[in-house]
C-alpha cells in the first residue's frame, strides 16, 4: 500500500497539469494544436481522477475525487511547483510539457512494477499516454527549436526559465530518476540545436505546500463553481 | 439472450459502428442468481465515454430482463489497441477509419506508413496526433485526398 501523500502528489501533479494545458483551448497557435492539447489535459484529468480518487479511500475521511480536487486550500496540495507556473508562451508550455511528461512516463514506469497493485494499474495506464505526450512535446521542442530564429530564441529562452523547476521533480522517492531524465532531455534538446541550461537556482517546496502565487490564481479559477454550488450535478 | 451476449452487442458511444467486445474494452461478465456483474476496461484514462457506457450496458440489460447488474472498471493489464478484434479492425475500415497497427514492441519514434481506408494507397500524412477523441489521430491521404481518422496504437 502507498502513503496518501504519495499518491496525492502523483494526482495533483496531473490534475495541475490538466488545468494548465486546459486553458489553452480556443487559444493554441492552431486548430490541431487546440485539440491536441486539449486531449492530454484530458488524459491528465483522467489520471488526477484515479489517483484522488485512490487517495481519498487511502485517507479514510470520506473525501471523493471532488472534495480533494475542488475543496482543498493551496497550502493542501502536493504539485510540484513546475506544473503550477504560468502557460506563458506556446513554447514555454511545451518546455513543461516535455520535462514533465518524460518524468512522468519513467515514473509511472516505475511504479507499474511496484509493489502497490492499485497503483501499479493507474501507472500502467497512464504510462502509455504519459508516452504519447512526451513525444508530442519532442516533436514541437525539435521544430521550433531548429525552427527560425524567433522560434529558436523563445524555445531557449522557455528552457532557461524552466530549468530551475526541474530539479524539484526528482526529490523523494523519484531521486533515482534524474540521470535517465537528463539523458532523454538532452537527447531532444541536442537534436532542437537547444542548450541545456547550467544547475544552479532550485526553487522547491511544492511537495510540502508551499506553492507560487500562481496556484493560488489556478485554484480560484478551478475551484469557484463548486464551492459556489456545493454538491450540484447535472 | 444471455447477459454475455446483450453486453458484448452493445456498441460505443464514439465508434458506433464496433462493439465494445469487438474494441476490447469489455473485461467480463459473470452472472450468479440474476444479478450480473460486468467489467469494463477505459481505452484512455480520461475517456469520457465510459459514464455513457456504463448507461449502455445496464440499459442493454434491464431491456433484457436482468435488473440487478453491477458495472466495474478494471484497469489491469492496461487496454492496448491489440485487443481490436479483426471483425472490429475490418468494420473500422470499412466506415473509413484507419484501425492501428500493432502497439506491442513497437519504438516510440517510429512511424510507420498507414493505408487510407479509402483508397488503399500508401502515400498518407498525418496532419493532427491528436483527432476528435482521444483514440484517434487525424491523417490525410495523398493520392485520393481524402482526410481520414486513425486509431492511435497504444
Amino acid at each position: 500500500m502507498s502513503s496518501v501523500e504519495r499518491v496525492l502528489e502523483l494526482g495533483d501533479d496531473a490534475l495541475v497539469a490538466a488545468q494548465r494545458l486546459g486553458e489553452w483551448c480556443s487559444s493554441a497557435p492552431e486548430m490541431e494544436e487546440d485539440i491536441a492539447l486539449a486531449n492530454i489535459a484530458l488524459d491528465q484529468l483522467g489520471a488526477a481522477r484515479l489517483l484522488l480518487t485512490y487517495a481519498g479511500e487511502l485517507e479514510g475521511r470520506g473525501r471523493d475525487e471532488d472534495d480533494l480536487a475542488f475543496l482543498r486550500e493551496d497550502r493542501e496540495f502536493r504539485n510540484v511547483l513546475l506544473v503550477e507556473l504560468d502557460n506563458g508562451d506556446f513554447a514555454v508550455t511545451i518546455g513543461k510539457l516535455l520535462f514533465l511528461a518524460i518524468f512522468q512516463r519513467m515514473l509511472y514506469d516505475q511504479l507499474r512494477a511496484g509493489d502497490d497493485p492499485r497503483l501499479a494499474g493507474i501507472a500502467a495506464k497512464a504510462r502509455k499516454e504519459s508516452a504519447y505526450h512526451a513525444e508530442h512535446a519532442a516533436l514541437w521542442a525539435v521544430r521550433l527549436g531548429d525552427g527560425t530564429e524567433e522560434s529558436h530564441r523563445r524555445m531557449q529562452a522557455a528552457v532557461d526559465a524552466l530549468w530551475p523547476y526541474t530539479h524539484e521533480l526528482f526529490e523523494g522517492d523519484a531521486a533515482g530518476l534524474r540521470e535517465a531524465w537528463l539523458a532523454e532531455v538532452d537527447e531532444v534538446l541536442s537534436e532542437a540545436t537547444l542548450t541545456r541550461p547550467a544547475d544552479g537556482w532550485a526553487p522547491s517546496g511544492g511537495r510540502q505546500g508551499v506553492h507560487t502565487e500562481a496556484l493560488s490564481k489556478l485554484l480560484a479559477e478551478m475551484q469557484v463553481l463548486h464551492r459556489a454550488h456545493p454538491g450540484a450535478t447535472w | 439472450m444471455s447477459a454475455r451476449e446483450l453486453v458484448a452487442a452493445v456498441r460505443d458511444p464514439e465508434l458506433p459502428l464496433v462493439t465494445i467486445e469487438e474494441l476490447g474494452i469489455l473485461r467480463g461478465v459473470a452472472e450468479h442468481d440474476g444479478h450480473v456483474s460486468v467489467t469494463i476496461t477505459p481505452t484512455y484514462s480520461g475517456c469520457p465515454a465510459m459514464d455513457a457506457i456504463r448507461a449502455d450496458i445496464a440499459a442493454a440489460l434491464a431491456a433484457g430482463g436482468y435488473d440487478d447488474v453491477e458495472v466495474g472498471t478494471d484497469l489491469a493489464e492496461a487496454w492496448t489497441t491489440d485487443w481490436i478484434t479483426e471483425s472490429g479492425r475490418a468494420k473500422l475500415a470499412a466506415a473509413g477509419v484507419a484501425p492501428p497497427e500493432p502497439a506491442a514492441g513497437t519504438s516510440v519514434r517510429l512511424t510507420l506508413s498507414v493505408r487510407c481506408p479509402r483508397c488503399g494507397s500508401l502515400e498518407t500524412e498525418e496532419l493532427s496526433r491528436f483527432g476528435a477523441t482521444a483514440c484517434k489521430a487525424l491523417w490525410r491521404c495523398r493520392a485520393c485526398r481524402e482526410p481520414f481518422e486513425r486509431v492511435k496504437a497504444i
